[in-house]
């Protein structure tokens, strides 16, 4: 029989609370150790107990950025998941399952799938018998039965799974990895030799592989703010934003004040403070608490204050699909608050972005004296994956304009200091409270230069403008490559186009497309406000067909695509349902809009 | 005695007066406001500590009142509506060592701003906040404010209020405000000192200040808290200072339960005061531990440090952030 090597899509389920997560993570580092890839795809109910959950976990041979629709291993320990999954598994496929709870012949399962029973009742009281370790104290390790028995099946080399278990169980823990591998050893040994040889998916071991970071995107932009000298991070508790924050109220030794509010009102409003203070500040939220953030962030653009604002975003409106994914907010990012005032949106479209934008961000913020919004998703927020080390190497932290000598000189007088100052540059230099002759006013009214009221026309229209004008010195200096970033090849017969999340799907389908026969490049928007019409003229003139995929019903970009640049996009693949975008729907969606000319392709894969 | 907590780094070298914090800006509040008292009380209390302008930090909200900062000089946040206890805890935490004072309307702090006014108690962040009370929102017209009684009908009600009144010192007491005092816009010296007892008091003060409101407020006028009331028989002023009458607001020993109890029960009757005066002076006060006093047992280095000087880069830009231990279980 013909092996499928290092190319497999493993799923585990089960109720939240039951250990899902656990699993899904220890098969994934235990994958990394042995020097493959892994993309994991977390999905849960808004619930603590109870509701199902699932996680896939994709493996490959190469860094992968989405998951695969199709499920080849679906490991199961309770009866739910079967029920519920049974239809995703290929025909070659696997079910493994535990016969004391679940009767394959009740379920939806395509015809030919292999039936792995395992009884982990069996497992644990064998284990139990010849370790004298009491019954009860193992059943918290069936999470690592499924594992290891999924792992026997795919033929892999148990020492990863203890290599795993090793990097999971540090500190205090440690001494639980003795007991896991027995338990480990155990189910290998229950999966039969038989099934081993029918099962035509294999994950083989690569040597020399570098180490590898497996992280979420929550985790990653966390390591950025600690990185990029953020010192002062508000927030209040809301999915999936919050695991930023509480990852980061756990090294305190790094001095970042983690401030939980009493609403996303004050997360904003003591952000912004701190930032006037002369700290790095920032907060992080999701849908409902970045609309409640609007009036802050416009007052911090008034005041041309410094500001860093991560929103999550997940399915909306309202409460809507609040452990779920979407990317419904590019238009209220752009345009959230009253009034006009200058702000700067970038989308990072992956973990390694995610850092490296969190980093960024700040010296945005610094540099334009104005509120940046990062929207990042759940997909990347709460999805894991496997990458290089970040290079820190050649990052570098820019503050600003800060009040030098000649500028105290200049704009002080009478101890008083003229914060706003209309300078040549268009930036005016800061002084921070505590500083001597450095007394500014800041307020949501319009201002002079000093921060006092002025509501006078003669005032209003420069001051405005000097504001506003920062818009353009922003899309001037930063630099076209994190305005836009490009992939493949120019003369491509198609364009996709899309911001954000999707990118991972998108770069992971290009070469399935290409032995499809279809040539396709890829835009990613990185950059979308001030949105970079130049840059994105230059490439969408050039398409022959445009396709504009996104996580949301109306097409937002292809929208603002028109709108900035007048061109028109005919063509898109979009996806509402709360669940991301797989490789293989990017790849089934082009096929149809190239095949067919399909001017709306809807997706709904996903459970 | 209050705690005496003024950083010597904010104190002035040249003796300063109530000049020293005035600015020229042009002040539009109403003739006869009690705005105008209690801003140079203010002044006067700052002048009086001895603070260098430049080490001072003022931050209001939205309304008549919360233009008071323009007419100060130090560093002053003008904010938004309600959120005046928002940025006063943000700047006092990335920066502990500057001296925040907090000013605010009755309607942006007990009514839009409710939420931060019962969460800053909770925390107990070193800061004094003076509200100005006049029971009305001056800057729209004299509609109802949080404080205003039910079945009481100023001149701006086409109908009498329909709801009940807060008490701001019980709230206060309630969420935990460790230094919680009323006085009174015209009340002078009562208020000055009053004003700084709460800048001196180690942790979250609040100054609620009775004022009238001569354009929209005629219940409750400069009149009316001029007056004399009877009381117990007696012919007495209508704002009367408890302490003089030997009210000790003080917890002497915060670890004794039965003592923390007894003044509690002690202000929040005297918060419900019944009768024609009104009282004044400081209610509740005990020294507990401030909110940055809490985080810095977590996070020792800021002791060392505060937010705004931790080091985070070299000259050249490069982040000194050092990721490693953080990073190391994500290593596989």
């Amino acid at each position: 029989m013909k092996k499928t090597v290092n190319d497999l899509s493993w799923m585990i389920g089960g109720p939240q609370g039951t250990g899902v997560d656990s699993s899904a993570t220890l098969f994934a580092r235990a994958c990394v150790t042995g020097g493959l890839w892994v993309f994991g795809k977390r999905e849960y109910h808004s619930n603590i107990i109870g509701e199902h959950s699932y996680f896939q976990i994709r493996v490959s041979s190469k860094q992968v950025g989405s998951h695969l629709d199709p499920v080849h291993l679906l490991a199961t320990f309770e009866d739910s998941t079967a029920r519920i999954h049974a239809h995703e598994v290929v025909p070659d496929g696997a079910l493994l399952y535990d016969p004391t709870v679940t009767h394959p012949e009740n379920l939806n399962l395509p015809k030919g799938v292999l039936l792995v029973p395992l009884d982990y009742a069996e497992v644990l009281r064998q284990v139990a018998a010849e370790t004298g370790e009491s019954f009860s104290k193992l059943v918290i390790m069936k999470n690592t039965i499924s594992v290891a028995a999924s792992f026997a099946l795919l033929d892999f080399d148990i020492s990863v799974l203890e290599k795993g278990l090793a990097g999971i169980f540090t500190g205090r823990k440690a001494k639980l990895v003795p007991m896991n591998m027995a338990v480990a050893k155990k189910a290998y040994s229950f999966v039969k030799r038989d099934s081993i040889d029918k099962f035509p998916y294999r994950l083989e071991q690569i040597h020399g592989v570098p180490q590898r970071l497996v992280m979420t995107g929550t985790t990653a932009v966390a390591v950025g703010k600690l990185k990029a000298g953020c010192r002062f991070q508000t927030y209040y508790p809301i999915t999936p934003a919050s695991d930023e924050s509480v990852y980061l109220e756990g090294l305190p030794e790094h001095g970042m004040l983690v401030m939980q509010c009493e609403d996303e009102i004050s997360s904003v409003e003591q952000a912004i403070a701190a930032s006037i203070m002369g700290v790095r500040a920032s907060t992080s939220t999701s849908g409902p608490g970045f609309s409640l953030m609007a009036e802050g962030i416009g007052w911090a653009g008034m005041n041309e204050v410094p500001l860093v604002v991560f929103n999550y975003q997940r399915g909306g409106p309202a409460t809507g699909l609040p452990t779920r994914h979407e990317q419904g907010e590019l238009f209220f990012a752009i345009h959230f608050a009253h009034g006009e005032f200058p702000r700067i949106v970038i989308a990072p479209a992956d973990h390694e972005e995610y850092f490296y934008d969190s980093f960024e961000a700040f010296n945005y913020a610094d540099r334009y004296q104005t509120p940046v919004v990062v929207l990042t998703d759940k997909n990347i927020g709460n999805n894991t994956q496997s990458f290089l080390p970040f290079d820190e190497s050649k990052l570098r932290i820019d503050r600003g304009r800060v009040a030098t000598k000649e500028d105290m000189s200049r704009y002080s007088i009478d101890g008083m200091y003229k914060r706003f100052a209309f300078t040549e540059a268009g930036i005016s230099p800061r002084t921070f409270p505590g500083m001597q002759d450095g007394i500014f006013w800041m307020t949501g009214d319009e201002h002079n230069e000093l921060g006092n009221i002025d509501e006078s026309a003669a005032n209003r229209v420069p001051m405005h403008e000097k504001r506003m004008k920062k818009l353009e010195i922003a899309a001037r200096e930063i630099p076209e490559k994190d305005q836009i970033r490009f992939y493949g090849d120019a003369s491509a017969d198609l364009t996709l186009m899309s911001w954000g999340s999707p990118k991972g799907a998108i770069l992971d389908a290009l070469p399935k497309l290409k032995k499809a026969g279809i040539n396709a490049n890829f835009l990613l928007v990185h950059l979308l406000w001030p949105f970079p019409a130049e840059a994105v003229t230059r490439i969408l003139k050039k398409a022959k067909k445009i396709v504009d995929i996104e996580m949301n019903y109306s097409g937002q970009l292809a929208s603002l695509v028109r709108r900035e640049t007048g061109i028109q996009v005919h063509h898109k693949i979009l996806k509402w349902n709360g669940r991301p975008i797989s490789e293989t729907e990017i790849v089934e969606g082009v096929l149809q809009v190239a095949k067919k000319n399909e001017a709306k392709v809807v997706l709904t894969a996903g459970m | 005695m209050e705690t005496t907590k003024i950083n010597p780094k904010n104190l002035s070298e040249k003796p300063l007066t109530m000049k020293d914090f005035k600015t020229d800006v042009h002040i539009d509040w109403c003739p006869g406001c009690g705005d105008f008292g209690i801003t140079a009380s203010v002044q006067q209390a700052l002048a009086e500590l001895k603070f260098a302008p430049w080490r001072v930090t003022m931050v209001s909200g939205v309304g008549c009142s919360s233009k008071t900062p323009h007419f100060i000089k130090t560093y002053g946040i003008h904010s938004l509506h309600g959120r005046t206890l928002a940025f006063a805890l943000g700047a006092k935490m990335a920066n502990p060592e500057i001296e925040v004072v907090a000013v605010g309307g009755d309607g942006d702090g007990y009514g839009i701003g409710a939420a931060h006014f019962v969460h800053a108690g909770r925390r107990n962040v070193d800061l004094a906040y003076i509200v100005y009370n006049n029971e009305v929102y001056g800057l729209t017209k004299g509609q109802a404010s949080p404080t205003l009684k039910r079945g009481e009908k100023p001149k701006s009600l086409p109908l009498p209020n329909v709801m009940d009144g807060v008490n701001p010192l019980a709230l206060a007491l309630s969420s935990g405000y460790t230094f919680i005092a009323r006085s009174y816009a015209f009340a002078g010296a009562h208020l000055k000192e009053t004003i700084k007892r709460a800048i001196l008091h180690r942790g979250m003060a609040l100054v609620d200040v009775l004022q009238p409101c001569p354009t929209y407020n005629d219940l409750h006028t400069k009149e009316w808290f001029a007056q004399m009331v009877e009381s117990h028989g007696q012919q007495k002023p209508r704002c009367f200072d408890i302490e003089k009458e030997g009210y000790d607001s003080r917890v002497k020993d915060a670890s004794n339960e039965e003592e923390v109890l007894s003044k509690k029960k002690q202000a929040f009757e005297m918060a419900y005061y019944r009768g024609e005066q009104v009282p004044i002076g400081v209610f509740y006060q005990i020294d507990l531990p401030t909110y940055y006093d809490r985080i810095a047992v977590n996070a020792p280095i800021l002791n060392q440090y505060t937010p705004v000087t931790l080091p985070t880069q070299d000259p050249s830009g490069k982040p000194t952030s050092n990721l490693s231990s953080a990073l190391a279980s994500y290593l596989v």
